[in-house]
C-alpha cells in the first residue's frame, strides 16, 4: 500500500505537476528530434510568424504614438512618437468612450452569461433525457451553427423591432384575434420594442449553437454510471446539473467565457443596426465613427493616428479577458481536467 | 434490512428480450451473488433493482414493497459501481457525505457521521483528497464508504472489484465480507468471476442468456451443477465434457470409443439408451495405466499450477484435462488411461443440457466421499 502511495504523494505535494503532466505527455517521444539544424530552422519558423502576427499590431500601437502630420508622412514613420498620450486622451474624449465602455461591458457581460447558461441547460436536455425530439433538435441546433446573425439580420430585425409579432401572426392566421376582436371588441396588437435596449442588444445574441455543442459534447464525455451515482444519491436531475455537472465544467464554462467574450466585444453589426440612441451605442460602433473618411474629416488630412488610438483602448479589455483566462480555456478545449 | 422479491420479471429493448422471466427472492440480510458471463443480463438485473433501468414486465418489491414505479431514491438501496463513480471535483468527505447533504442533514452531524464512516473503511487520512488523488483500492473504499454512509436496507454490488488488480481485489473482496458480517444488509453482488462469487456468496444464482439457471450455495452449485452450462461455467480448471448414451442395462454410460463409465444414479437408470453429456471435473479424476482405467486418450500438453499439474489429453479428438499432484512425465502422443471417481460423475440430458441426476445424489453431495 505505501508503496503505490508514493508517486501520489509526491503528485500532491507539487500541484503543478499534476496540472502540467497532461501537456507533457502530449510530446511523443518519437517527435523530438535532437538536431540543432533542426532546432535553429523551427524557432526561424516560429519567429517569422510571430513577427508577422506582431507587426500589424505594431503598426497600429506606432500610428497612436505620432501626430497628425507624423502619421500622414512619406515615406511612413516607423519609429514611435511622443504623442500616445493625448491621441488616447483624445480617442477617449471624442467619442465618450466612457460611457461606451460601460454599454459594451453590461452588453458582453449578458451576453456571456446569457450563451452559457442557454447552453448548458439545452445541452443538459439533450444529452441525459431520452426523449423522441432529442435528435430533432439537436440537428436544428447545429444547422444554425451554419447561419450566422448576419443572416438572419432581417427576420432578427423584425423581431427585435417587435418581439411579440411572431404571436400576433399566429393569432391573426389561425382567426383567434378576429374572434377576440368579435366577441370583446378587444383589438389584439401585442408589441414588445427592444429597438435602443441592453435587451436588444443582448436577447437575440445568446442563442449559441457553439456553445450548446461544446456543452453536449462535453456532457457526453460524463460516465453514465456519475449520473446513476447521483441518482442513487438521491440527487434530482436540477441538483445534479447544479452541483456536479457545472463544477466539472468549470474549464469548459472559461473556455466559452472567453471566446464568447471577445465575440461580443466585437458585435458591430447588430448594434450598428438597431441603436439610434448613442447613449446605447458600443465601442466597435464607436470605433467605426473613429475611422476616418469624408464624413469624419470633413475632407481634410485623414487622422489616422486618433483612430489607431482608439483601437488600442477598445482592444485591452479582451486582451485582459483572453491572458487571465487562458490557462483554463486551453484546458477547457482540450479536455484533460478530468 | 428487506427482502428483494423477484417476480417474472422481463426486460426488453425493443424486439431484444434480455432478461425472460427471472423468479428469485433474497432473504433479510443475505449475501446473494450472480454470476454469469457478460451479456448475460446480470447487471440489467441489479439495474432494474436499483430503479436505473425500466421494468418490462413482471415485478420487483423490496421490503414488501412495488418499487417498479418509484425512483431510485424512494427504494432505500446503495449501490457501488465498477467504475466507483465518484465525483471527481468533490473531496473524498464531500463524496462520502453527499447523499447525507442531499437528504438535508445538518453539517456538523453530517461530518460526525462522515469521519465515522471513513474511520470504519480507513479512509480517515484521505479525507481532502480529490478522488484523482487516490489509488484504485482507496477509490473503491471511498464507493463502499459512501454506500454504507446512507445504511441502506440493500446494498447493490455492479463487479466493483473488476478494476483492481489481483491481489487487491482478494484484499478488497476479504472486506466486502467482513463488512457484510458487521453491518448484515441485504446484499445483491454482480460478477463473472467465479471466485469471487463463491467465496463471498451465501447463495450464489447463475445466469445464462437473460434466465435463471441455477441458484444455491455455492457448495451446491459447485458439487450438483442444475445444468451442462453451470457445470462448465463454474470450477477451474473447467469441467470435461463428453458425449455418451446409457446403456442398455442402465448402469453405465457408452461413450463414442465403447469405453464404459458406470453410474450409481438411480435417477439416470431410468432412461436407458438416452443420449448425455458425462460431465467430469479434472479433480475427480486419476492417471494411470494406458488400458486400465475408464477412458483412454493421447497426452496433448502440460500446465503446471504449483501444487499440482493439470494434464490435456485428447480422447477421441476432444480435448480432456486432469488435474494431478503427483507430477508424472509423459511425451507428445503417449498413450494415457483415466480413473474415473464414479461416484463424482455428473450426467446432463443431451437435449435440454438438464442435471438427470439430481434427486439421487442429494446425500452424498453435503459430505463429500473420501
Amino acid at each position: 500500500m505505501t508503496q503505490a502511495d508514493l508517486p501520489l504523494a509526491s503528485a500532491v505535494r507539487d500541484p503543478d505537476a499534476r496540472i502540467a503532466s497532461p501537456l507533457r505527455k502530449r510530446r511523443a517521444p518519437g517527435m523530438v528530434e535532437n538536431t540543432p539544424l533542426l532546432n535553429i530552422l523551427t524557432h526561424l519558423i516560429l519567429l517569422s510568424g510571430m513577427i508577422i502576427l506582431l507587426f500589424p499590431m505594431y503598426l497600429v500601437f506606432n500610428a497612436a504614438t505620432l501626430s497628425l502630420q507624423e502619421v500622414n508622412a512619406q515615406p511612413a514613420h516607423l519609429l514611435p512618437g511622443d504623442q500616445f498620450w493625448n491621441n488616447i486622451r483624445e480617442a477617449w474624449v471624442t467619442r465618450d468612450f466612457g460611457q461606451k465602455f460601460l454599454n459594451s461591458l453590461i452588453v458582453a457581460l449578458g451576453v456571456v452569461t446569457g450563451k452559457i447558461f442557454i447552453a448548458c441547460i439545452t445541452a443538459f436536455g439533450l444529452v441525459f433525457f431520452d426523449h423522441r425530439l432529442r435528435m430533432p433538435i439537436f440537428w436544428a441546433v447545429f444547422i444554425t451553427l451554419m447561419l450566422p446573425l448576419e443572416v438572419r439580420i432581417v427576420p432578427t430585425y423584425a423581431v427585435a423591432a417587435n418581439a411579440l409579432q411572431p404571436f400576433q401572426t399566429i393569432l391573426d392566421w389561425t382567426g383567434i384575434s378576429w374572434l377576440i376582436r368579435t366577441v370583446s371588441g378587444i383589438e389584439v396588437a401585442l408589441e414588445w420594442n427592444m429597438l435602443n435596449s441592453y435587451t436588444g442588444l443582448i436577447v437575440p445574441l445568446i442563442a449559441t449553437a457553439t456553445g450548446t455543442f461544446l456543452y453536449r459534447q462535453f456532457f457526453l464525455t460524463i460516465p453514465d454510471e456519475l449520473v446513476e451515482a447521483a441518482k442513487m444519491d438521491g440527487a434530482g436531475p436540477l441538483r445534479f446539473l447544479a452541483e456536479i455537472l457545472v463544477p466539472l465544467s468549470r474549464t469548459n464554462i472559461a473556455a466559452l467565457a472567453t471566446i464568447m467574450f471577445v465575440y461580443s466585444w466585437n458585435q458591430y453589426l447588430w448594434p450598428l443596426l438597431i441603436i439610434t440612441d448613442p447613449s446605447y451605442s458600443v465601442v466597435a460602433v464607436e470605433l467605426g465613427k473613429l475611422v476616418p473618411d469624408t464624413n469624419t474629416t470633413g475632407g481634410a488630412i485623414p487622422n489616422w493616428h486618433i483612430a489607431m488610438a482608439g483601437t488600442l483602448i477598445v482592444t485591452v479589455p479582451p486582451v485582459i479577458v483572453v491572458i487571465f483566462m487562458q490557462r483554463w480555456f486551453v484546458r477547457g478545449l482540450i479536455n484533460t481536467d478530468k | 434490512m428487506a427482502k428483494i422479491d423477484i417476480r417474472q420479471v422481463r426486460k426488453s429493448y425493443g424486439k431484444d428480450e434480455v432478461i425472460s422471466g427471472v423468479d428469485l427472492t433474497v432473504n433479510n440480510g443475505e449475501f446473494v451473488v450472480i454470476l454469469g458471463p457478460s451479456g448475460c443480463g446480470k447487471s440489467t438485473l441489479l439495474r432494474m433493482i436499483a430503479g436505473l433501468e425500466d421494468i418490462s414486465g413482471g415485478e420487483i418489491s423490496i421490503g414488501g414493497t412495488v418499487v417498479n414505479d418509484l425512483e431510485p431514491r424512494q427504494r432505500g438501496c446503495a449501490m457501488v459501481f465498477q467504475n466507483y463513480a465518484l465525483y471527481p471535483h468533490m473531496t473524498v468527505a464531500e463524496n462520502i457525505g453527499y447523499a447525507l447533504k442531499v437528504a438535508g442533514m445538518k453539517k456538523p452531524e453530517r461530518l460526525e457521521k462522515v469521519r465515522t464512516v471513513a474511520k470504519s473503511v480507513g479512509l480517515e487520512e484521505f479525507m481532502d483528497r480529490k478522488p484523482g488523488q487516490l489509488s484504485g483500492g482507496q477509490r473503491q473504499r471511498v464507493a463502499m464508504a459512501r454506500a454504507i454512509i446512507r445504511e441502506p436496507a440493500v446494498f447493490l454490488f455492479d463487479e466493483p472489484l473488476s478494476n483492481l488488480d489481483a491481489k487487491l481485489r482478494v484484499q478488497m473482496r476479504h472486506e466486502i465480507r467482513r463488512i457484510h458480517n458487521r453491518i448484515k444488509a441485504t446484499s445483491v453482488f454482480v460478477t463473472h468471476d467465479q471466485h469471487e462469487g463463491m467465496t463471498l456468496a451465501d447463495r450464489m444464482v447463475i445466469m445464462n442468456k437473460g434466465t435463471i439457471d441455477q441458484v444455491g450455495t455455492p457448495e451446491e452449485v459447485y458439487n450438483r451443477p442444475a445444468t451442462v452450462y453451470v457445470a462448465g461455467f463454474i470450477g477451474s480448471p473447467a469441467m470435461n465434457f463428453l458425449s455418451g448414451q446409457i446403456s442398455a442395462e442402465q448402469s453405465a454410460i457408452v461413450l463414442a470409443d465403447d469405453s464404459r463409465v458406470e453410474i450409481a444414479s438411480e435417477h439416470a437408470r431410468a432412461h436407458p439408451g438416452a443420449l448425455v453429456q458425462l460431465g467430469l471435473r479434472p479433480e475427480d479424476l486419476t492417471l494411470c495405466a494406458p488400458g486400465s482405467g475408464h477412458l483412454s486418450g493421447t497426452f496433448d500438453f502440460y500446465e503446471e499450477l504449483g501444487s499440482a499439474g493439470l494434464y490435456h489429453l485428447m480422447i477421441e479428438d476432444v480435448p480432456f484435462s486432469v488435474l494431478s499432484s503427483a507430477k508424472p512425465r509423459f511425451a507428445h502422443g503417449d498413450p494415457i488411461g483415466v480413473l474415473v471417481d464414479t461416484s463424482r460423475v455428473h450426467v446432463f440430458a443431451a437435449k435440454d443440457g438438464r442435471r438427470i441426476d439430481t434427486e439421487a445424489r442429494i446425500p452424498q453431495q453435503m459430505e463429500p466421499a473420501e
